[in-house]
């Protein structure tokens, strides 16, 4: 029970991105279609919970003074097999993430979770919680996505269904500010 | 001349917050007084020009000479890191009063993506030095610029009657979203 809670409160309760307003540059830069923002959020999935494992694994060996720099060499460690696996297999993707997965590396809430929750708790619950985590985020990526590429290109996951035009501003940088604005506010009033 | 237009473009027509999307933390957290921006700002240009001398220097001389450039993200990470503290010590004995202005914002800058960013960000355009280095002063200029005008804009912003759900971040997000539309205007300039 208590780990379905953990699983489940990245989804609406403590989403990082709607609700603790935390690793911005990702969600604005690559949503510009729902696919995009799938792969960028499951990346950062793999990273968050690669990393959350580790460092519940070695928080014991870690001392106090020094376990910032640990943690992010443990998560660059991970960025870079994400990196370099993403160039191999998925090129289109990797092209059109481009420097926002090297970027991983510094997105707060990798290193917030880290801090907060892996360094103080068990494997099994640190792997849990970044899995949680990891998905709320692909989750609010995934909408910002769906919404840009709906408005901005009528279409979802690439199947177009007007064959008009869309609101191209959407796609360009001020939908994404627009866009994720108006569902952190719908998530406001959902949470309350 | 063209370092003119590497400055120009970095500032008004691929400025980083409005165009790229690097750096919005601090974008959203410290954009409440123009005085806190230009101090983050003044904190940005300092260390992003010198974090972009330190990681080029290592990946021309150091990781292409040994071929192992698929250490860049951990190599660079580390490096900032550990410059923003040196920085942080050299100025707390060297200038206390620029360490006063700028002390508080320099552990946030760590976790700055615009600073990484530009780092990885003029490897992948080949840039040399001296046009790196320009490419992260405009960068830092285009920062501050974006920070001061959404700092100006949200202290009026907080006199208004504002419903609640759109209170905080949705509104500067709103207010960004429509500073990028005015952005966009630049596009074409060089």
């Amino acid at each position: 029970m208590n780990n379905w809670k953990n699983f489940t409160k990245g989804f609406i309760k403590e989403n990082p991105v709607f609700v603790l307003v935390l690793g911005m540059c990702p969600t604005l830069g690559v949503t510009t279609s729902a696919i995009n923002g799938l792969g960028m959020g499951l990346a950062t999935t793999f990273v968050l919970l690669g990393s959350n494992v580790v460092i519940s694994l070695v928080k014991n060996f870690i001392p106090n003074k020094v376990r910032i720099p640990a943690f992010i060499v443990i998560i660059a460690s991970f960025v870079t097999i994400i990196d370099l696996s993403m160039a191999a297999y998925v090129p289109d993707l990797y092209k059109s993430l481009g420097l926002f997965i090297p970027l991983i590396v510094v997105n707060c809430i990798v290193l917030g979770r880290a801090e907060a929750f892996a360094s103080k708790n068990t494997i099994l619950s640190s792997a849990i919680d970044g899995l949680g985590m990891g998905l709320g985020f692909t989750f609010a990526l995934t909408l910002l996505g769906s919404v840009r590429e709906l408005l901005g290109a009528y279409s979802l996951f690439g199947h177009k269904f007007i064959s008009t035009d869309g609101i191209l501003v959407f796609v360009l940088a001020p939908g994404a500010f627009l866009g994720l604005a108006y569902l952190i506010a719908i998530m406001k009033r959902i949470n309350k | 001349m063209e370092y003119v237009i590497i400055i120009i473009s970095a500032i008004f027509v691929n400025n980083i917050v409005l165009a790229q999307f690097l750096g919005i933390c601090p974008f959203l957290g410290v954009s409440n007084k123009i005085k806190t921006s230009l101090g983050m700002g003044g904190a940005v240009l300092f260390v992003m020009t010198l974090a972009t001398i330190v990681t080029w220097l290592i990946m021309n001389y150091i990781l292409m000479k040994f071929n192992i450039v698929f250490m860049q993200t951990i190599a660079y990470i580390l490096v900032i890191a550990s410059l923003v503290q040196m920085v942080e010590i050299i100025l707390k004995k060297i200038s206390p009063s620029l360490y006063q202005a700028l002390g508080v914002f320099l552990p946030l800058i760590t976790t700055n993506c615009a600073i990484l960013g530009v780092a990885i960000m003029v490897i992948q355009k080949n840039y040399n030095l001296l046009e790196s280095v320009m490419f992260s002063i405009g960068t830092a200029l285009g920062f501050t610029l974006a920070l001061v005008i959404l700092a100006g804009i949200r202290e009026q912003l907080e006199k208004l009657p504002i419903p609640s759900g759109m209170k905080g971040a949705p509104a500067a997000l709103v207010v960004a979203g429509i500073l990028a539309l005015a952005f966009m205007g630049f596009a074409g300039l060089v």
